[in-house]
């Protein structure tokens, strides 16, 4: 893919890589099983794009972020917006496993007496920095809170985590060229490239490469990483923090479905809940 | 002394930054929504976001959850109409406390013609569950209102208008969001208005005082929550009730009148408006005539 092209990530041995704080069930395979076991008791969600954002969530929450899940609120706390809020199971499994509601909760996904919202609501889940679902607002949105941070004198980062179907939106571009207009290195973006929209692949549906390019021209600093490779994305972050004076795109190559055989690079799963028997066969994969 | 509402909004905002914290964004319209005053003063506090209506809005959404209020201005036609789908995903949905400060609504914004005169933008904000629309009539209710809306705690569509209006209220009226204020009493009739429309109801008043008929006039500056309490008391006092307004009769002040009198049959209605059309090029007196949103227009359809 002409994606996969762009610049290696250079230099990750000398760059100093957060401590990790984990406990031994944080771990994105941990995360996997909760996303499955969600979606199968809701009986409809999206397994597709959670399963493929899982390793970039599990380093974000429970390697880098600065975040309390006593103080939700912190004014001081990093920040991440969801773009791709269909991704819900992903985002609430480890904030979950973070400790900011039981996980028990996590079982109640998309029911009607429950919080668990289909798509992510920042006024029913603590932990949740806002409320997404209608693809394309993230980055602005994002931009909003990295300015806003520039403009209090506040060092927390932003992190936003876009679909690669969802930059075919207009507002994504409209907002690549805002937060390198405005300097925003204390963004980052990561780009959840796993080729699959609801249509088909992101090739037949509408051609989005070179993606790499793209955010180039528009000033971003551009890593290409593989997006289940937790070192790599480690070293992003790191690179990101590094680069002063524009954001950085994280451009992460990933599988949808990742971590179930029969799910992996499957259009089909991107929005249907797995049958029982699927639902015992994912969760055995993922024993291992 | 005239002034139009979004000059009076674009003086409140630097009246008011030096007590206040808040926060401005435009799209590339400082100069015709007159942010540039604050543009000018608080470069700081200021952000062009450049033509794109939709990342603005996102972006004040971004900010207000960081604790930023937020002013988030344009044409109405581009707030309203544009980024309507982030002003109801990323504002309103969320519950942040941004000022959608929109400014140049209705036809009487004069020659830019249809593309830019918004009839629908007060319909569709109201529609929006967690949104209030409020319109302002004149100077004076503009900088009253422009400073609740830095403290009010909820979404916030503001909508004003272009040209210069006369003046309602004698600077010292009490002016709330939520609440209408009677500015002439009446026993015959009640016109409610809203924005430009509300100096034509005064006016309409006056003449038909003349020809012995008693209109009472509200200026219903906010349209949604409306004061169903006071527009219930005119209508069971005066039994007609005329509403006015530059905007489609189709979901705006008149609709919203319309929803209380259907279940209370206190009073009958007759809505002035534009009449479900686009509008066009002219000069603002001249589509205020081509559109009957003048004092004559109102009586002509008492009328009637």
């Amino acid at each position: 893919m002409t994606e996969n092209t762009a610049k290696k990530l250079v230099g990750p041995q000398n760059m100093r890589i957060t401590e990790s704080k984990r406990t031994k069930d944080m771990t994105a395979i941990e995360l996997r099983r909760r996303v499955i076991e969600s979606i199968y008791h809701a009986k409809s969600g999206h397994p597709g794009g959670s399963l493929s954002i899982c390793d970039i969530l599990a380093v974000l929450y429970f390697d880098e972020m600065n975040i309390d899940p006593t103080n939700p609120h912190d004014p001081d706390r990093d920040r991440l917006v969801l773009s791709k809020g269909h991704a819900a199971p992903a985002l609430y499994a480890a904030l979950a496993l973070k400790g900011f509601f039981p996980i028990e909760n996590l079982n109640t996904l998309r029911k009607v007496d429950s919080d668990m919202q289909g798509h992510p609501c920042m006024n029913k889940i603590a932990g949740v920095d806002m409320s997404t679902g209608s693809l394309g607002q993230g980055l602005s949105i994002a931009n909003g809170m990295a300015l806003a941070a520039k403009y209090d004198k506040k060092d927390y980062r932003v992190y936003v985590i876009c679909g690669d179907g969802e930059i075919q939106e207009g507002q994504i571009w409209e907002a690549a060229m805002s937060c390198a207009h405005y300097k925003l290195d204390n963004l980052t973006l990561f780009i959840d490239l796993n080729g699959l929209q609801i249509d088909g692949t992101t090739n037949e549906v509408m051609s989005i490469g070179p993606i790499d390019k793209k955010f180039e021209a528009f000033g971003f600093n551009v890593l290409s990483i593989d997006g289940h490779n937790e070192h790599e994305i480690k070293s992003a972050i790191a690179s990101a923090k590094k680069c002063k004076g524009k954001p950085t795109a994280v451009i992460c190559k990933t599988v949808k479905g990742k971590g179930v055989s029969f799910m992996e690079d499957e259009v089909g799963f991107h929005g249907s809940a797995p049958n029982e028997e699927q639902y015992k066969l994912a969760m055995k994969e993922l024993e291992q | 002394m005239s002034v139009s509402t979004r000059e009076a909004y674009g003086r409140a905002l630097v009246t008011l930054a030096p007590d206040n914290e808040f926060l401005v964004l435009d799209a590339d319209l400082a100069e015709a929504t007159q942010t540039r005053y604050f543009k000018k003063e608080y470069p700081q506090r200021f952000f062009d976001m450049g033509i794109s209506e939709a990342d603005m809005m996102s972006t004040a959404a971004g900010m207000a959850t960081c604790g930023k209020k937020v002013f988030a201005s344009t044409f109405a036609m581009f707030a309203a109409g544009r980024a309507y789908e982030q002003i109801r995903n990323s504002i309103a949905y969320p519950n942040l406390p941004v000022v959608v400060a929109a400014t140049h609504g209705g036809v009487m914004i004069g020659e830019d013609g249809a593309s830019h005169q918004t009839v629908e933008d007060i319909s569709l904000m109201r529609s929006m569950p967690n949104m209030t629309v409020v319109v302002p009539s004149d100077g004076y209710s503009t900088t009253q209102l422009v400073k609740q809306a830095i403290n009010f705690d909820k979404p916030l569509y503001l909508r004003m208008g272009r040209g210069a209006t006369a003046d309602v209220y004698n600077n010292n009226e009490e002016i709330t969001i939520g609440k209408g204020n009677v500015l002439k009493d009446g026993k015959d009739l009640t016109i409610i208005a809203v924005g430009e429309l509300v100096t034509e109801a005064l006016k309409a008043s006056e003449q038909l005082e003349a020809q012995g008929i008693s209109a009472a006039v509200i200026d219903m500056h906010t349209v949604k929550p409306i004061d169903r309490e006071l527009v219930t008391q005119y209508a069971k006092k005066t039994k007609n009730i005329i509403t006015a307004e530059d905007h489609n009769i189709i979901g705006g002040l008149g609709s919203a009148v319309a929803e209380i009198l259907a279940e209370t049959n206190d009073a009958k209605l007759k809505r002035l408006g534009v009449n479900d059309q686009y509008g066009r090029s002219g000069t603002r007196a001249q589509l205020q005539q081509h559109f009957n949103l003048t004092a004559q227009g109102i009586i002509d359809l008492y009328r009637k």
